[in-house]
């Protein structure tokens, strides 16, 4: 492209400065409610990771029924390795979160969201930016988000082991003994909408949608994988909608079995 | 009759201000016959570029109250007319006069994008069979009126200044075209990764919201540009994985 000759650089109207614009709409409601949704997630996040132990007893289980907390699913260890060195925290949720955060660090949803919202590239439509030097997403580090698709694969796996999880909360501590009566609690019926959200935002995703279908083509020859992409895209054209409620569904089931363990809210059993 | 200001960007070359224009309007007029009605009686020398009044020619590109749209679908009722609506050119071109800009940096870049190119015919009289299903996608972008609303909003091109580094969205899409058309033999991936440098967009849809055909830009055609992309450069799985098939 460097052929095309044209007095372009610096522009006819210069560049216009961090938040300069003619908008008279309230253009910055947007970017904040982004802003607070993601921190709110964020600080609720780390609260929960860190505060795992409620007076002796985890956060991320309730006593007597076979709920966990989807922030600490799969379970891999309750406390540190033994090579652990002493000094430094422990977390066991840093084994795995990485696949859920990076999936969501690399949706093309949040991409957008965040770049507006916590990097003001630009803050908003038509508005001036705080910075001149600008990448995109053709070097380091944010080349990253081409992996989106890795991160999909680990993502697809955790939905199967968040409906394992929540076919374990249909089973509770009974005469035979721990885990051995099939039961219904408020709780339970929590546990079975997690998956469910999360597989609304997992499966309309973008790289699913092209892995699926988008990358052929002709798709008439091939009417499976057609009515698999039109479902997909049907998803997709809903994809932010269901990256909002999945996430903060998340976080309300982490408060749930939280507020339970902690014996603040009752569990309702239903059967 | 009501009566409403207008702040018209009046100059040439990229010097100039906003002046004032209050006149009458009724129910039913769009941004275009203000502006005409203006030019018509207190202002015959101002330059504005307009043809088919009906959102299908794509000339009367504008900024209305910070927003770009075409001044012939953008009605009055839309605008809050107790305050001065502002009228500008489009920000990312430069500027000739008035409300009017040189765009004709899209053009040179429309050319520097590999033609069309179709298989072989499908049958003895040189013409080719395709399902409607099969050209559902690249039809989409056909519906592009090339107002060049996106390419004005677009960060990297309106206040990055990239245009002999990025193609913008208008032809992001024209290469979505060619590229899902199923008829088409040509790749073009290498030129949008290193010469296109579709990296440069960060999905921040300003694009989509702009476009007044409602062609889904991101989702529809970038998104799935970029994966095609990274399916040639950026996965190394996927890449084992097409050898062994």
């Amino acid at each position: 492209m460097s052929s095309i000759d044209v007095p372009l650089k610096g522009g006819s109207f210069g560049t216009a400065k961090f938040g300069q614009t003619q908008r008279k709409d309230k253009w910055w409601i947007e970017p904040l409610l982004v802003f607070l949704g993601y921190a709110l997630f964020i600080v609720y996040a780390n609260y929960a990771i860190i505060n795992y132990n409620c007076g002796g007893r985890p956060c991320y289980e309730v006593p007597g029924t076979g709920y966990l907390s989807p922030m600490f699913s799969p379970l891999l260890t309750r406390g540190a390795p033994t090579w652990w060195p002493s000094y430094a925290p422990f977390f066991g949720t840093m084994l795995i979160l990485w696949a859920p955060l990076g999936f969501r660090f690399t949706c093309y949803y949040y991409r957008g969201a965040y770049y507006k919202a916590w990097w003001a590239d630009p803050i908003s439509c038509a508005v001036g930016e705080p910075r001149k030097s600008y990448w995109g997403e053709r070097k380091w580090p944010l080349l990253i988000q081409n992996a989106h698709r890795y991160f999909l694969y680990f993502a697809i796996i955790f939905i199967f082991i968040l409906t394992y999880d929540a076919w374990n909360g249909l089973w509770f501590d009974g005469p035979a003994g721990p885990r051995t009566q099939f039961g219904l609690g408020v709780g339970s019926l929590v546990l079975i909408l997690n998956p469910i959200l999360l597989g609304l935002y997992t499966f309309g995703c973008h790289s699913f949608r092209h892995l699926i279908g988008g990358r052929k083509d002709i798709l008439s020859t091939s009417p499976v994988r057609k009515s698999c992409y039109d479902c997909v895209s049907g998803l997709n054209r809903k994809h932010m909608l269901w990256a909002w409620i999945s996430m903060f569904y998340v976080g309300f089931v982490d408060l749930y079995i939280r507020l339970c363990a902690m014996g603040v809210w009752t569990d309702w059993r239903i059967l | 009759m009501s009566t409403a200001t207008f702040q018209i960007w009046r100059g040439e070359r990229g010097n100039g201000k906003f002046v004032d224009y209050t006149t009458e309007y009724e129910t039913g007029m769009v941004v275009l016959d203000v502006v005409h009605k203006i030019q018509g009686s207190v202002a015959n020398d101002m330059a504005v570029r307009w043809n088919c009044k009906a959102g299908k020619c794509g000339s009367c590109s504008a900024e209305i109250n910070g927003k770009p749209r075409l001044m012939c679908m953008t009605r009055l009722n839309q605008l809050d007319l107790t305050q001065p609506v502002t009228i500008e050119p489009m920000k990312t071109f430069p500027h000739v006069k008035d409300l009017v800009t040189d765009v004709s940096w899209n053009y040179e870049v429309k050319k520097k994008i590999q033609k069309f190119t179709p298989r072989k015919p499908d049958a003895p009289d040189g013409t080719w069979r395709v399902q409607q299903a099969d050209v559902d996608r690249p039809q989409e972008f056909r519906k592009c009126i090339e107002c060049f609303l996106c390419q004005d909003v677009c960060h990297v091109l309106r206040d990055h200044r990239l245009h002999d580094e990025f193609i913008g969205p208008r032809f992001l899409i024209h290469t979505a075209q060619l590229e899902m058309n199923p008829l088409d033999t040509g790749n073009r991936l290498k030129a949008l990764k290193d010469d296109y440098n579709i990296g440069y967009c960060n999905i921040t849809k300003c694009c989509t919201k702009v476009c007044p055909e409602e062609i889904k830009i991101t989702d529809n055609g970038i998104i799935p540009l970029k994966e095609r992309v990274v399916d040639e450069f950026y996965d190394p799985l996927g890449g084992l994985f097409k050898m062994f098939r």
